[in-house]
Order: C-alpha cells, then sequence, then structure tokens
C-alpha cells in the first residue's frame, strides 16, 4: 500500500514541479515589475552593465516626503480633489441609483443609455473639448475643472453599484416602514440608505481610488497648473529621474492594493459582476 | 425622474455634449474650405498609426480573453488545491493599479538593462549585452495585457463560480477532458460577460494615452499621443477631432453589442 502511493508519488512528480514552474512564472510576471519599483527607488546610482543599484540609500525618499516637496503637495492636492469627488458623486449617485432600483420609470432605455454611453466610447477626444469648454469657463486648471471631469469618470460607475445596492434591499421592510405612518424620506433614511450602506460604501471607494488614479482627464483640464500625483509621476519619469516616478509610483500603489486585498468583502462577485455591465 | 434629473444633467453636460462637440469639430470647414479637410489631414498623416493602434488593441483583447479564460478555467476546474490558492492570491494584485503606474514598472522593466533582462542573462537563456528593450509595440501591449487580463479573469471566474457544477461533474465523470469542459460547457454560459469584459477592455486600451506615452511615444504610436500632440504643439482642434471621431468608430461595433447588452439587462432587472 505504502509502495504503492509512493510511486504514484513519484509518477505525479514531474506534473507538481511543472505547476511550481508555471505558479513562479506568474509570480515573477507580477511582481517583477512592481519590484522594480523598489529597488529604483532606492537606487542612487545605478549604471549599465549594473544588475544592481551600485548604491542604495534613502535621499530621494527623503526629499520626496520633505515637508515643501512638490510630491506632499501633489498628495493634498490628489486627496483633496478625490475627496470633493467622492461627495459630489455620492450626492449625485445615490439619489439615481435609488430611482433606478425602485421607481417605475419611462424612457428607462434612454436613461440606461445617457449611463452606459460613457463607459462605450473611448473618452480622450471629449476630455479634450472638456477642456476647451472649461478654458472659456476659467475652470481650467482649477481644482473645481478636475473634480469636474472625475465626477463624470466615477459617477457611471458609482450609480451602477448604488443601484444594484438599493435592489438588493428587502422591499416589505420599505412598505412596512411606510405602514408604520414614516414619510418617504424618513424610509429612505432610516430603512433604505443603513440597509443599503455597504455598497454606498464600496461605491464610495471606488470613486475615490479612480479620483486618485485618473491620468488623461487631469493632464488635458489640470496641467500644468494643478499637478496630481499620476501627472508627477509622469512628469518625473518624462524628465528621465526614475526614483521620483518610482516613489510616486509606489505611493499610489498603496491604496490600489489595500482595494484589492479588500474588495471581495464589500462586493460580493455576482455584484462585481453585474457592475458595468 | 425628479431623483435621476442631477445626474443625467452631469453626463450630459460633461459627456455627451463634448462628444458631439468633438464630432462637429471634425467636421469643420478647415483651410479648404470641404468637411472632410481635417479627416483628410488625418489620414495623410496618421494612418499608420490608425493600423498600429487597432492592431495593437485587437491583439491585446485577444490576448486578455485568452488569459482570462485560463485564469478562470484553472480556477474554476484545477485539480492541485495549492496550485488553485496561489493563482487565486496572485492574478489579481495588477487590478486596480493605474495604467499609468503599470507603464512605469514597465518602463524599467522591460527596458534593453531591465529586470527582464537581467533575470533572463543570470538564468543564462541571453546575453544581456547583445539584447534589445521590449519598448516598443510589444511594451504597450505587455502593459496593457497585465492590467487588463486580471480585470476581465475576476469577471469571467465571477460567472463561472455562480454556474451550476453538477454539469461539470457528470461531463467529468463522462471522461471529458478538462480542456474540453473549459471550452464546450463553461465558456457558453460565460460568454456575455466574457464579451462585456473585453468590450470595455478595448475601449479602455482605446482611451490610454500614458502607457504609449511612456513606454513608446515616437513613431509608429497610437492614437491617443497623436491627438494630445496635435493639441499641445499645434492647438490644431480640428485634426484631433477627427482622429476622435475615427477613435470613435474603431469602439462602434464593440460599443453597438455592449449598450444592447446593458440596456437588455438593465430592463430585466
Amino acid at each position: 500500500m505504502n509502495a504503492l502511493s509512493g510511486s504514484r508519488g513519484l509518477a505525479r512528480l514531474p506534473r507538481t514541479l511543472g505547476v511550481a514552474l508555471a505558479v513562479g512564472a506568474l509570480a515573477f510576471a507580477i511582481f517583477g515589475p512592481l519590484s522594480n519599483l523598489l529597488l529604483w527607488s532606492f537606487a542612487e546610482q545605478w549604471y549599465f552593465p549594473q544588475k544592481l543599484p551600485g548604491q542604495w540609500g534613502f535621499k530621494w525618499w527623503e526629499r520626496v516626503f520633505r515637508p515643501t516637496g512638490d510630491a506632499m503637495e501633489s498628495l493634498w492636492t490628489s486627496v483633496t480633489i478625490a475627496l470633493v469627488t467622492v461627495g459630489t458623486c455620492l450626492a449625485l449617485a445615490i439619489p439615481a441609483g435609488y430611482a433606478l432600483a425602485r421607481r417605475p420609470m419611462r424612457w428607462r432605455a434612454l436613461v440606461m443609455l445617457a449611463f452606459l454611453l460613457p463607459q462605450a466610447f473611448p473618452n480622450l477626444p471629449v476630455y479634450i473639448n472638456v477642456a476647451q469648454v472649461f478654458y472659456s469657463l476659467g475652470l481650467n486648471g482649477t481644482m473645481a475643472g478636475v473634480v469636474l471631469v472625475h465626477t463624470l469618470h466615477g459617477l457611471v460607475l458609482a450609480v451602477w453599484i448604488t443601484s444594484a445596492a438599493f435592489g438588493a434591499v428587502d422591499r416589505d421592510l420599505e412598505l412596512a416602514a411606510r405602514n408604520l405612518g414614516a414619510s418617504p424620506l424618513r424610509v429612505f433614511m432610516t430603512v433604505s440608505l443603513p440597509l443599503a450602506a455597504p455598497g454606498v460604501l464600496a461605491s464610495a471607494i471606488f470613486v475615490f481610488l479612480e479620483s486618485l488614479d485618473e491620468f488623461t482627464g487631469s493632464f488635458f483640464v489640470g496641467a500644468p497648473d494643478l499637478t496630481t500625483l499620476p501627472l508627477l509621476l509622469f512628469n518625473a519619469s518624462a524628465g528621465g529621474n526614475y526614483q521620483i516616478a518610482s516613489i510616486t509610483a509606489l505611493i499610489l500603489l498603496v491604496p490600489s492594493v489595500l482595494f484589492m486585498l479588500v474588495v471581495e468583502r464589500f462586493l460580493r462577485a455576482d455584484v462585481l459582476a453585474r457592475v458595468g455591465t | 425622474m425628479a431623483l435621476l434629473t442631477p445626474a443625467l444633467a452631469t453626463v450630459l453636460a460633461l459627456f455627451i455634449y463634448p462628444m458631439l462637440r468633438s464630432v462637429a469639430g471634425a467636421f469643420a470647414e478647415g483651410d479648404r474650405g470641404d468637411a472632410y479637410a481635417h479627416f483628410g489631414k488625418a489620414i495623410e498623416l496618421y494612418s499608420g498609426d490608425m493600423v498600429f493602434t487597432l492592431l495593437i488593441v485587437s491583439g491585446s483583447t485577444l490576448a486578455i480573453g485568452a488569459l482570462a479564460l485560463t485564469i478562470a478555467g484553472y480556477l474554476t476546474l484545477g485539480n492541485t488545491p495549492w496550485a488553485v490558492a496561489a493563482l487565486r492570491w496572485l492574478y489579481r494584485w495588477p487590478l486596480f493599479i493605474p495604467f499609468v503606474v503599470a507603464a512605469q514598472c514597465m518602463r524599467t522593466f522591460l527596458a534593453k538593462n531591465g529586470i527582464l533582462n537581467n533575470t533572463l542573462d543570470t538564468v543564462g537563456l541571453i546575453d544581456v549585452a547583445n539584447a534589445s528593450g521590449l519598448l516598443d509595440w510589444r511594451g504597450i501591449v505587455i502593459a496593457f495585457v497585465w492590467k487588463q487580463a486580471p480585470f476581465a479573469a475576476l469577471l469571467v471566474a465571477g460567472a463561472m463560480a455562480s454556474l451550476d457544477r453538477s454539469m461539470i461533474d457528470a461531463a467529468r465523470n463522462l471522461g471529458a477532458s478538462r480542456f474540453r469542459i473549459l471550452y464546450d460547457i463553461l465558456l457558453p454560459q460565460v460568454r456575455p460577460t466574457l464579451v462585456v469584459a473585453l468590450v470595455l477592455s478595448f475601449v479602455t486600451m482605446m482611451s490610454v494615452l500614458s502607457v504609449p506615452l511612456m513606454i513608446s511615444g515616437h513613431s509608429p504610436t497610437m492614437l491617443t499621443v497623436d491627438m494630445a500632440f496635435r493639441i499641445n504643439s499645434y492647438g490644431d482642434y480640428g485634426t484631433a477631432n477627427a482622429l476622435g471621431v475615427i477613435s470613435y468608430l474603431f469602439t462602434a461595433v464593440a460599443a453597438w453589442a455592449y449598450l444592447r447588452h446593458g440596456i437588455r439587462e438593465g430592463s430585466a432587472r
């Protein structure tokens, strides 16, 4: 019996090795490009043909995190824009998501079409024209201008996520509250909204992340007056300063990875599969 | 309807109006006085980049689809529990990483003296002194696939997880190979999800500026870089808008499939 399972295990060895090799290659494909950022951020000297930096140190980290440095200013710009964008987006998306989930409406297909369009066509040519209009309105290079562009960017997903969240709230609970004499607004505030809170929170995090990461719209509407973190990364990289670019990239990486790790706690796979469909 | 109005007005003012404006700008009369002047100039200068863009984005979409199916299929049908667990943990890392960060990663990873070549050199597969970098169309494709395949895989794996497993078990008992189960049983049932994931990826890639700009901004390059160049260097909105309309046309088929699916789903809800 033992000999039999032993020889079977031996026969499986090449297969196991093959699987291990494939998993190793995948790990390299995913973490290779990321580890690059770490190496560059600590590299004080790295000349061809050295395989690893010739001199390591915290020089660039210290420069980036100096309170008066460009990066700290960009970080605050980005975080402020992202927070205002979340507020604006939720103020628009919560009523819209509730209406889409609950109210019967005429022209439903047309309404849906409007909310789906921004996902169905490339938005770079649209941003070019937004920037031209904003320029004549004096909104180019202002926080308000960038917030508006980011709001549109996040709005579509926010509407879908909140609508799915309200759709999952048991309708009988709302009806029961109505029967006990609560006003529609009170039912919404004390029953529907608290029950849909996890979905609303998820869409808030999503919008925050989208705004923090957004490049194209900020490039046309914000630059060169406003420098968000992605624009700072781009400028540093275009200027050949890979250390600053890598450190900025690592700062942007932190919220992305955190959200990736917890995303399934907020959104079940079936809700996630409905997002953007 | 009153609840919807603010959100609808936002989409109307910040997307639909500027989109119509870009179409109007593309057909506006140029210096030659005809409505197609901007298109003429766009085609004359950038027809090579149009083909380049279409090939890169289509090729990346196919690769994303194949990878997503492979990953989701192995997560559903894999026989080696530790490998399934490792894959589930690994594949999602690039999911929410912004394109601009992915571009910076690849810019140094794929360079002539980047980690990829250095690692292959250390293993003994290539000689880095004679090797070349991958910072051309290949770098753009790699960055796109690296970033978008996890997204498609997540959606497809979610769809596969919600399927009834009895059919898979029945096929397995009848001796069907895993490849056949993936192709004949799983794929037809998750096809709508896969199509949506690929359409969204296609449209996204048509609109990304940072990746081509940072990995391979010189000619031939992608239409997004050309549009930014027309604006920033010449203030030439006519040609930029004509290129924009051409990129709408490239996505039209995909957009139509996506909108039809979305409206049907939404009405059934």
